[in-house]
Parts: C-alpha cells; structure tokens; sequence
C-alpha cells in the first residue's frame, strides 16, 4: 500500500467518493463556524474597530491562494517525473479554486485598507506580489484551454508551473527591493512559531484556516473527478468515432 | 550554429521580416506619451526612463510570435529537431538572433528617444547600460514563451499573457537601476540583480524552452 | 447581529463578496461535475451499444 495505488484514476475516484462526504461536511462546519464566531463572537479591536473581523476570511483565503500553487507545484512535478494522470489533473482543477482565493484576498484586502490605510489600493510589496500571482495563476489557465492534446497541455503548463514559481518568488523580493510597505507583517509566522494575533481572535481565524483549506481539499477532489471523468468521456467518444 | 545564426539574422533583415518593427513601435510609444500626460517637462523627466523600459520591454514582446512560429510553419523546426546541433543550443541561437534584431536596436536607440523625454543628464549613461544588459533576459524569457506556445494557432495574446509576469523581475531591476542613475542615487544593488537575472535567465531558461519545444512536437 | 460601529459597510461588503466569490466557485464546480457524469454515463452507453 502506498500514495501511488491512487494514480490509478479508478482507485482515485473510489477513495474520492469515500473521503468527500466527510471533507464537505467538516470544511463547512468549519468555514461556517469560523466565520460565524468570529463575525458574531469577536470584539473589536481598540485601533481597527470592527475591520478586524474581516481577517477571518483575507487570512485564509491569502494562505490557501499560495499554497494552492505550492500543491501545483508539487503534483505538476509528480506529472513530469512519474507521468501520472491523476496528478496532472489534480493540478487544473486546483487552479481556479487558487484564482477564487487569490481574488477573495485583495478584494478584502482592498475593503479593509480603504478605511484603515485610507485607499483602495497601493503598490506594498505584498500586495503587488499577489497581484502578480493571480496573473500567473490566469496564464497557466489560459494555457490549459488553449492547447488541445491533454499530455502536452498537461506537459507545457507542468514546465510553465516551475518557471512560473522561480519567477514568481523572484518577483516576490524584486517588489520588496521595489517599495517598501503599508502591510503589516504576517499574522502566522510559522517559522519563529509566535503570532501576533490575541486569542479571542485566534481561534476563530484558526477555525476558518482549517475550514478553508479542507474546502480547497475538497473542491480539488471534486475538480479532479470531474477532470478525470471528462477525460474518460472523450476518449471512449474518440474510440466510438473510429469504430464507426 | 552560426550558419543558423546569419540564417535567422538574414531572414530578420529581409523585406517583412520584422526588423526595425520593434524600433517603430518604441519611437511611437515614446511620442504618445507626452500625449497621455501632459508635454511638463518635469513631469516627463521623472518617468522618462519607466516610459522607456516599458517601450523596450513591449516592443521585445511584439515580436516574439514569429520568433518561433514562423520556423514551425515551414517545416523548419521539425528539421533543427532532428539536427544533431542540441535543441538547447539552437533556442539560444534563436535568443540571440532576437536580441541582435529587437533588443540591441532598442538599447542604441533609447538615448536619442530619451531626449524627446526630457531624461535628465546623468540618466542616460544608465537608461542604456541598465537596458543592454537587462533586454538578453527578456529575449531568453521570451523564448520560453515562445516555445510553448508554439502549437498553439493564433496564441499571440497568450503568449503576451504568460511572458509579462515572467518580465516582472527584469523590468523592476532595470527600470529602478534607470531611474536612480537618471536621479543621481545609489545603484549597485539594482544593478548586480539585473545582472543576475540576465545571466541565470541565459544560463537556465534555454532548458526550459527546449525541453517545452520536444514536448509541445512531440 | 453585532454593532459594528461606523464600519459596517465595509465588514458587510467583505463579507458579502468573498461569500459569492466562494458560492459561484463552488456552483461552477458542481455544474460542470454534473455535465461531467452525465457526458460519461452517455459515452459509455454509446460504447456498450456498439460492443
């Protein structure tokens, strides 16, 4: 028994179809219950007033909108070396979901820093970076649609999902070379282990990291199950069409 | 490789084959400007040197469609992939080619555009350095691009969609080393990256580009 | 609902975009996960009939 039983598309769909029911039901008691304690069960904040209730969606989704492409990153790799499908399709269908995140976190971010920076928008590194990031994650889409052999798109955008990433780090320092910035710094910093976030509104963004993310988990097991079953339809079309 | 070299320099130079397309599209970049913004000379000053990369950056872009497609219409890139020259070499070949018919045009022709735009004295020892050395790392990017969408039929807005973010690096490094030379700061730092960047992107990217160009002809 | 002071625009709009954004992600999802079943169960009706 390892992962790689799971690139057979078929023992992929089972194992999908057995863990989605729990993945729905947990990320959405989460995400709803994240959002719920924290929209109704926070105090405000003495600097931000009630604002601060909208980290508990720009946090996570700003999270998942990277770490969606870090999961591209990793599957795109598993497609090149191991040439299996599933992996392949598990990276297109995260992608739109990695777009809606990305979209989720400057929209909030910009309605948060009209009252509090006083503008929609300015040129912060971070906020650059992301901008950035959603045109990489719209070029690696358009790619998809454009090129019609699956094995090649899944090759091509493979390859452009690497180079994307080098460049997308690489610009993610040139910005900050670039401008120094309005935003604060991160809420999460994993590597020192602190966090300079107070309790009360902690756990609820906590919960609404954890929601979010099986969401993502979720949404992409749907996706690649949807891939995968449009990719078997059009080949048993295929093999119709020349029998007939 | 330098039979494939002049080839692709003298196709460049024939009738119709591009060259001197990026210039036009730079000169009337640059005379459009003043248009949008307003003819203040103190105002076109400060964004002399931005306008400019970003022309040079552009008109490098408008040309990479035929960089690659033109060959793979004719049949001409299904022979180099049979060539025994390594298919990493003749992109790079094909970087170069590019550079010396887009890139080095546009590095000779910056300074005299820079007076139309008022670019301050010390500005354009900068604005051309900063561009020679910057535009090689546009040109091999743009290679990249151009190899993967080379199956794709009419994939120049594609191809212009995936290109721009790559250039977001090169185009922060090189206008900033611009703009401080041409406001008299300190620049070592915006000029080693540029560098930097130029030299893994020749170094590396060819890689790439070949290893997308035997996929996408497979 | 809780007082949210002179930024209530502001809470109620972020919240309100990132909830259509997530509901039209997960429409567009579900939509074209049916399409996807049903294409297949067609196609394999398809060939079954021909075998």
């Amino acid at each position: 028994m390892s992962i790689w039983q799971y690139a057979n598309p078929v023992k992929f769909l089972a194992l999908s179809a057995k863990v989605q029911p729990t993945l729905w039901l947990i990320s959405g008691i989460c995400v709803v219950g994240g959002l719920v304690w924290g929209f109704f069960g926070t105090p405000d904040d003495f600097r931000q007033g009630s604002t601060v209730k909208i980290i508990y969606l720009h946090v996570p989704s700003a999270l998942m909108a990277i770490n969606a492409w870090f999961m591209m990153l990793v599957t795109s790799l598993i497609w090149l070396i191991r040439r299996h499908h599933v992996s392949a399709l598990a990276a297109k269908a995260a992608a739109p979901v990695g777009v809606v995140m990305t979209l989720i976190a400057l929209v909030t971010g910009a309605i948060w820093g009209q009252p509090m920076w006083g503008t929609w928008w300015a040129w912060d590194p971070r906020l650059t970076s992301f901008l950035i990031l959603f045109l990489f994650y719209l070029g690696y889409i358009a790619l998809w649609e454009a090129i019609e052999d699956p094995d090649t798109a899944a090759d091509l955008t493979s390859v452009l999902c690497l180079v994307g990433s080098v460049f997308a780090i690489l610009s993610r320092y040139a910005v900050q070379f670039w401008n120094q910035g309005l935003h604060q710094g991160t809420s999460v910093p994993v590597v020192t282990g602190g966090r300079s976030v107070a309790d009360v509104f902690w756990y609820p963004l906590l919960t609404s990291m954890v929601g979010f993310g099986l969401l993502f988990v979720a949404l992409v097991f749907y996706r690649t199950g949807t891939e995968i079953r449009l990719r078997r339809a059009r080949a048993l079309r295929a093999r119709v069409g020349r029998e007939l | 490789m330098i039979a494939l070299l002049i080839r692709d320099l003298r196709l460049a130079f024939r009738a119709g084959g591009g060259f001197g397309l990026g210039l036009a599209f730079l000169l009337i970049v640059t005379v459009l400007v003043p248009f949008s913004v307003g003819p203040q000379s103190t105002l076109l000053s400060t964004i002399a040197a931005g306008i400019l990369w970003l022309g040079a950056l552009l008109a490098c872009l408008l040309s990479l469609d035929r960089l690659l497609a033109l060959d793979h219409e004719d049949g001409t890139l299904d022979l180099l992939l049979t060539a025994p020259l390594p298919l990493e070499a003749v992109v790079s070949i094909k970087a170069l080619a590019h550079w010396l018919t887009t890139g080095l045009p546009l590095v000779l022709a910056a300074p005299l555009l820079g007076i139309l735009l008022n670019l301050p004295g010390p500005g354009f020892l900068w604005l051309v350095s900063s561009l020679a050395i910057g535009t090689p790392a546009l040109s091999v990017i743009g290679t990249f691009g151009a190899a993967l969408t080379v199956g794709v039929k009419r994939g120049g807005l594609l191809l212009s969609l995936l290109v721009l973010p790559l250039y977001v690096p090169t185009l922060i490094f090189g206008a900033e080393v611009a703009r401080r030379g041409a406001a008299g700061l300190a620049l070592e730092t915006p000029l080693l990256m540029l560098a930097g960047i130029t030299f893994a992107t020749i170094a590396l990217m060819p890689f790439a580009s070949a290893a997308v160009l035997r996929m996408g002809l497979r | 609902m809780p007082e949210l002071g002179k930024y209530a625009v502001e809470v109620l709009s972020a919240y309100a975009a990132s909830l259509v954004l997530l509901a039209a992600l997960i429409l567009l999802t579900l939509r074209r996960g049916r399409a996807a079943r049903a294409a297949l169960e067609e196609a394999e009706a398809e060939a079954r009939r021909d075998a």
